[in-house]
């Protein structure tokens, strides 16, 4: 219900308004709005593309793509009630810092930085 | 007051009260908002509803057919590389929204499954096999390939981590 409501609510225009053009906050921005959206990863794709086309850089298109997936805001509430607050905090809180980690491994393998 | 009511009808009940107030106050706003918040909404339970029955029906197998023994043999403290693998194959296989399978991941928990486990599978949900082809489509093959490796290895040490850092904690 809340994602529903949530997708409604931000517009897709947003999300290439937010980021600096800092290489070093960029990533850190792209890892914090994957965290807070959620619905289907084919989303994630689409908003990319259009964050690369409008230059945003692909460290933070990548921390993003990753945040998407495997950090949960929106679902927190339900992860806490299952598998325990401690547990639910930790698991996102070092998902978000291993989405940074991640893009940032992956762009310097390929090149890309 | 506000304890009360959470005490006698659960945080889950407490949360779910919040979003339709949201929801009633979004339609006094703007109706238009709130009609396809809720289109949005029905699209979301059509999805969803074939993969709920399927977890709960994974639920109901395992708990029928399967001892806690074996579960704490295959992803339990002493699973080894075997439980590590499984759970991998089951994040990366698994499909649905990630939320739907808190239900059995809890069960599980509650039954032995390590901690490191869970957070991988729930790490490795990440990979869409069905979906690689259009990331290909958007970054490439290489990007694609190196991001999904990295995304398996990284599942591992964030599995590790959370397993570490919530020794002590458990369930509130």
């Amino acid at each position: 219900m809340l994602l529903a409501l949530l997708v409604s609510l931000v517009p897709r225009s947003l999300y290439g308004n937010v980021f600096t053009g800092s290489r070093l906050i960029d990533p850190f921005i792209g890892a914090a709005i994957g965290s807070v959206s959620g619905g289907n990863p084919l989303t994630s794709y689409i908003i990319a593309g259009e964050l690369r086309l409008q230059g945003v850089s692909i460290l933070a298109i990548t921390a993003f793509l990753v945040a998407w997936v495997t950090v949960g805001i929106i679902q927190l509430p339900a992860e806490v009630l299952m598998l325990g607050k401690r547990f639910a905090i930790l698991r996102n809180g070092i998902s978000f810092f291993t989405a940074v980690i991640i893009a940032l491994v992956t762009v310097l393998t390929l090149g890309w930085l | 007051m506000i304890r009360r009511i959470a005490e006698r009808i659960g945080t889950g009940g407490v949360f779910v009260f919040v979003i339709l107030v949201a929801y009633i106050a979004v339609a006094m706003i703007d109706l238009e908002l709130a009609r396809n918040a809720l289109s949005v909404l029905g699209g979301l339970l059509v999805r969803i509803v074939p993969v709920l029955l399927a977890v709960f029906g994974i639920m109901f197998l395992t708990n029928l057919f399967s001892e806690t023994r074996g579960i704490v043999r295959l992803l339990g403290k002493g699973s080894g590389l075997r439980g590590w693998l499984l759970a991998i194959a089951g994040g990366v296989l698994s499909s649905g929204p990630i939320y739907m399978w808190y239900p059995l991941l809890g069960d599980l928990k509650e039954r032995g499954m390590r901690d490191s486990l869970i957070a991988t599978f729930l790490y490795n949900r990440a990979i869409k096999i069905p979906l690689l082809p259009m990331m290909v489509y958007y970054f490439g093959w290489p990007f694609t390939a190196l991001l999904s490796v990295y995304m398996v290895l990284f599942s591992i040490l964030n599995g590790v981590l959370v397993e570490q850092l919530n020794q002590g904690g458990g369930k509130p």
